[in-house]
């Protein structure tokens, strides 16, 4: 694939980006237009690997039908979501806590019945007017005592909704206080709705009050050779249990994962582990970069999406650990689980090569997920994030240039110093030059658009507008997106696969999912069933408003 | 630990007041719903209404920031309302508020009618949709008040009070069916043209939430309340409204009757019998025509199937949980099958629900159940304890109550994410009590026969 990169991707010749570009933003108003025209970028890769600057974390047109969250869906639904011991009371009216109520599809597995599971539980200050007009903290710390009462939790966190910001309520006070009266830890989230332009800005919020008041509470070593912790995995349809069981095989700990199966012991006690592993480098990324600061833990970037990638990344922590037995045991591991995944991948490839494909889903899936289609012969010819900012579409290098702009100052940047005690760099700075020399990096992300091919599309959170468009001009064999999208899509005879909940199915991280998602994607595209439903280009150049089996 | 009165909600058992505005807008022909406020309510609704229908659902935002909650959002709505007018050429705009713009106080109706003005001196005034708002709150109230409201500002936005009608236009009534689902509401519609009336049905996701593949994708689906029939809603000879809970209330029903004089016929969503008797009794004096053969015989077969499920259901105990006038309706059939309504619970406050369970089970129970407004699932777990039911009627968030008691879940309203075909679930008619009776039957008989050791296939 690497070879290719500068070439324009084939299949999709018939297609001209610029004018497309030029016809997508033409049907915008004036104003807006100049915006979107600078959130949607023709790739082009040189040869040093630069690619092109995308507007990116900048605001959501009114108006039009966007796929973005908000701060408090990133906070408490992505982040938080995942961890099923800590109880998560969302405070404000009722809707924000219904529809975060599990439905991401993130698993779990309690170590016994005495595990506590949180998860299915829906937690609401439930506000009325009264609250509205009189505060709402009295009946915060109210709920919080029934809580404890009722299910004496580990920890609790607050979550702040729209209008608890504009009413006064200070979460953080009341956590504080709720703290010191039961004993048990408790921490306020200020992620309300408003704040920020995406969920991004709730990770972000998420990811400091989790460093700030859970990691690094419990210095009990933790037990294992090869410690790491996984950032930015959250175990959807099971993911982490396919990438945990690799690792069990390979002989390294994962003393934490943020944050999926994950629990709030664990969370305190990740700062022992000697590296951290990020898979999702928009949602998780201040962590490891707080934990390196305060701790000494280097942190690589890592990718379990792909069958290739999975095998990359092991080799990848394994040259970290500088451990001959250990790169033995992990190129062994390989062979044996590419043995099936060769098996599979070859079948589904010669039914799938030469299709195309879209993504547009999430901060870190549009990208990985690209390695998975590469794999099976199939091409990648538009892609974008919800609510990815420029590097995760640049690369790390660009971080520098990134302008902070009013919506990103209202988040707050932690000023972090090394641990008086704790602080213990993991490799001597020899150990470091020694590794870089072989080529290891650190801190490495490059981004999705030096890994895809010149002449592709990127669009920074799409509208509905330009999926129609796209999906008329290139014909996809699949589209991938969310719940939201799915529907419109499939009714127009394309087949959308959801890369947020994966449709009910899952895992596709590691070995196994690849081949989960290859069939997967071999049922989908080679359904039968997409032949009653034609789409409009298929038979009729004129649109017209019938049945698919007129 | 024997539950206190709890102020703190867990599993809650309603949802918020703009989800239900904006599935009501979503049932007027050429209609985008639009929430006032942080785009993440948008994207949270839509994904929660797209799992139940497995159709599109968009509902556009004004996308606000902090720096909006704090100078107003008024110019994010108007250039929110631009950009729907071209690129969707709707017809109409319905704008339901969040609680961040209810608590900053915009005032949604003046913002509208400023842009109004600024259009129409920019010469864009014919090309203007209509535009109705409405406020929800959603500390103020559940889906089903906002839903309600909705309808209520439609009517009141778009119903003038110099209407002139013509003999021409046909004899037609104003159906206002509550949130029943697409199929119910297709059924509704058949029963009325079977008396040979028109109908407006306000609101009529019938299609707009159901709706057949087609070669083209439409942008905004076809079906829905057409707006020249909204218009003309107060020519109409009656309107009949459903839900116990509203009858005296504010309500679209109300609005027609005072501003047009409009008779207004007020019963229960028609479920079971005697709910259904009286639709049919409303249609019979609209219309001036028995009740078609063809439905005479649908209430033949479902008084027989009656007589014939007795020996099964007979004392069997329910829980029944929900929106208030669903609820209301389902313990109206339960209790004329022989079931045992043994807690009605919702998490509604309207405060009409516990005089209406009484009034639909009257004669038919020796003690009336109990009822739980402003009920959660933690709530209804607790009584379930001691209340012991053999079944559960409600939407899919009782699952997991089910599953700890052991006892079947019978799936009806909304949401229903797990399961297939929730929109196409017939709750409504002598038919849609048919199914439902049919669904309750065999769960009853499915567990029967998975508790036996025997492996009994004879039942």
């Amino acid at each position: 694939m690497a070879a290719s990169k500068t070439d324009p991707a084939p299949g999709i010749e018939s297609v001209d980006p610029g004018e497309l570009k030029a016809e997508l933003v033409a049907k915008y108003p004036t104003k807006v237009g100049r915006k979107r025209a600078k959130q949607i970028v023709i790739n082009s890769v040189d040869e040093c690997g630069e690619v092109p600057e995308i507007g990116a974390n900048a605001r959501t047109i009114p108006g039009i039908i966007t796929q973005r969250g908000c701060s408090y869906a990133g906070c408490k639904g992505v982040v938080l979501g995942p961890t099923r011991d800590i109880v998560n009371l969302t405070h404000g009216p009722i809707g924000c806590g219904f529809y975060s109520w599990l439905t991401r599809r993130n698993q779990t597995r309690p170590d016994g019945p005495g595990d506590a599971n949180f998860m299915t539980y829906c937690f609401s200050t439930d506000l009325q007017d009264e609250d509205i007009v009189f505060g709402g903290e009295k009946k915060l710390r109210q709920a919080i005592r029934e809580i404890y009462e009722n299910f004496r939790p580990k920890a609790i966190g607050i979550f702040a909704t729209c209008p608890v910001g504009l009413i006064g309520d200070d979460v953080h006070a009341v956590a504080r206080e709720m703290k010191e009266e039961l004993g048990i830890n408790i921490f306020g989230f200020s992620c309300e709705g408003y704040k920020g332009v995406s969920q991004s800005a709730g990770h972000h919020i998420a990811n400091n009050a989790l460093f700030t008041h859970v990691v690094g509470l419990d210095d009990t070593a933790s037990e294992g050779k090869f410690k790491i912790n996984l950032l930015g995995e959250y175990n959807i349809g099971g993911d982490a249990f396919e990438i945990e069981r690799i690792m069990d095989e390979a002989g390294i700990t994962v003393v934490s994962t943020f944050s999926g199966n994950s629990t709030y012991d664990k969370f305190a006690n990740s700062h022992t582990a000697d590296l951290n592993t990020v898979m999702c480098h928009r949602s998780i990324n201040y962590v490891a970069e707080m934990m390196e600061k305060k701790y000494g833990i280097p942190w690589i970037k890592v990718n379990f999406i792909g069958a290739a990638s999975t095998a990359k990344t092991l080799r990848k922590i394994a040259n970290y650990f500088e451990d001959e037995e250990l790169i033995e045991r992990v190129e062994k591991l390989i062979a044996e689980e590419m043995v099936e995944v060769e098996k599979v991948r070859r079948e589904v490839e010669s039914r799938c090569a030469g299709k195309l494909a879209m993504l547009f889903v999430g901060g870190s899936r549009a990208h990985h997920y690209q390695d998975l289609f590469a794999e099976i012969g199939m091409k990648t010819v538009a892609a974008g994030y919800e609510f990815a900012h420029r590097d995760d579409y640049e690369g790390r290098a660009v971080l520098p240039e990134i302008k902070v702009d009013a919506d990103s100052r209202n988040i707050e940047e932690l000023a972090v110093e090394p641990d008086p005690e704790r602080f213990n760099p993991r490799k001597s700075e020899e150990a470091l030059s020694r590794l870089k020399a072989k080529g290891f990096r650190f801190k490495d992300y490059d981004g999705m658009m030096a890994e895809m091919a010149s002449g592709t599309l990127i669009i920074d959170d799409i509208s509905q507008f330009e999926t129609e468009k796209l999906i008329e001009k290139y014909k996809p064999a699949i589209f991938c997106a969310g719940i939201k999208e799915k529907y419109a899509i499939q009714k127009k005879g394309i087949p959308m696969k959801q890369l947020h909940s994966y449709d009910s199915g899952g895992p596709y991280a590691g070995f196994k999912g690849a081949i989960n998602f290859w069939r997967e994607i071999d049922r989908m595209v080679n359904s039968k069933v997409w032949g009653y439903l034609k789409a409009p280009w298929q038979e009729s150049p004129e649109l017209t408003a019938t049945y698919g089996w007129e | 630990m024997k539950r206190a009165d709890y102020v703190s909600t867990t599993n809650a058992c309603k949802l918020c007041k703009p989800l239900g505005a904006c599935l009501a807008f979503r049932g007027i022909e050429g209609a985008v719903p639009m929430l006032h406020g942080s785009q993440g309510c948008a994207t949270y609704m839509r994904r929660y209404i797209i799992s139940h229908f497995r159709e599109p659902m968009d509902i556009a935002s004004s996308s606000l920031g902090e720096k909006h909650a704090v100078y107003g959002g008024g110019p994010n709505l108007k250039q929110g309302l631009k950009n729907l007018m071209t690129k969707f050429g709707a017809a109409m705009i319905g704008v339901a508020t969040t609680c961040l713009t209810e608590t900053i106080g915009d005032d949604v109706p003046m913002i509208i009618r400023e842009f109004r003005k600024e259009m129409e001196e920019a010469g864009d005034g014919p090309g203007l949709p209509s535009l109705v708002s409405v406020s929800t709150p959603s500390y103020s109230g559940t889906h089903m008040e906002g839903f309600h409201a909705a309808v209520g500002a439609v009517v009141d936005q778009l119903c003038a009070g110099d209407l002139l009608c013509a003999n021409s236009e046909g004899k037609f009534v104003n159906l206002l069916p509550g949130f029943l689902s697409p199929a119910d509401l297709r059924h509704l519609k058949e029963i009325v043209a079977d008396f040979g009336l028109g109908c407006v049905m306000l609101p009529d996701i019938s299609e707009t939430l159901d709706g057949p593949a087609l070669e083209d994708y439409e942008k905004i689906p076809a079906g829905g309340t057409p707006i020249s029939g909204i218009k003309r809603m107060g020519c109409a000879a009656a309107t009949l409204e459903f839900g116990r809970t509203l009858e005296g209330g504010a309500t679209a029903g109300m609005i027609l009757h005072k501003r047009f004089g409009l008779p207004l016929h007020q019963s229960g969503i028609p479920i079971g019998l005697r709910e259904t008797d009286a639709f049919f009794k409303a249609l019979e004096q609209a219309s001036g025509m028995k009740t078609p053969e063809k439905h005479q015989s649908e209430k033949g077969r479902l008084v027989d199937s009656y007589v014939d499920a007795h020996k099964y259901l007979f004392g069997k105990r329910a829980v029944i949980y929900g929106e208030e006038d669903l609820v209301i309706g389902l313990t109206a059939f339960l209790a004329e099958i022989g079931i045992k309504p043994v807690l009605c619970a919702s998490g509604g406050r309207g405060g009409r629900f516990a005089s209406c369970i009484e009034h639909v089970t009257a004669g038919l129970l020796e003690t009336p159940p109990m009822v739980e407004e402003g009920a959660d699932f933690q709530k209804i777990e607790e009584l379930c304890q001691e209340l012991a039911p053999d079944l559960l009627v409600g939407h899919s968030k009782g699952y997991r109550l089910s599953k700890k008691l052991g006892v079947p879940l019978i799936r009806v309203g909304f949401p229903i994410h797990d399961r297939f075909g929730g929109q196409r679930t017939l709750h409504a008619g002598y038919r849609g009590t048919q199914m439902l009776l049919d669904r309750i039957v065999n769960a009853v008989l499915e567990k029967a026969q998975e508790d036996s050791a025997i492996g009994y296939g004879y039942m």
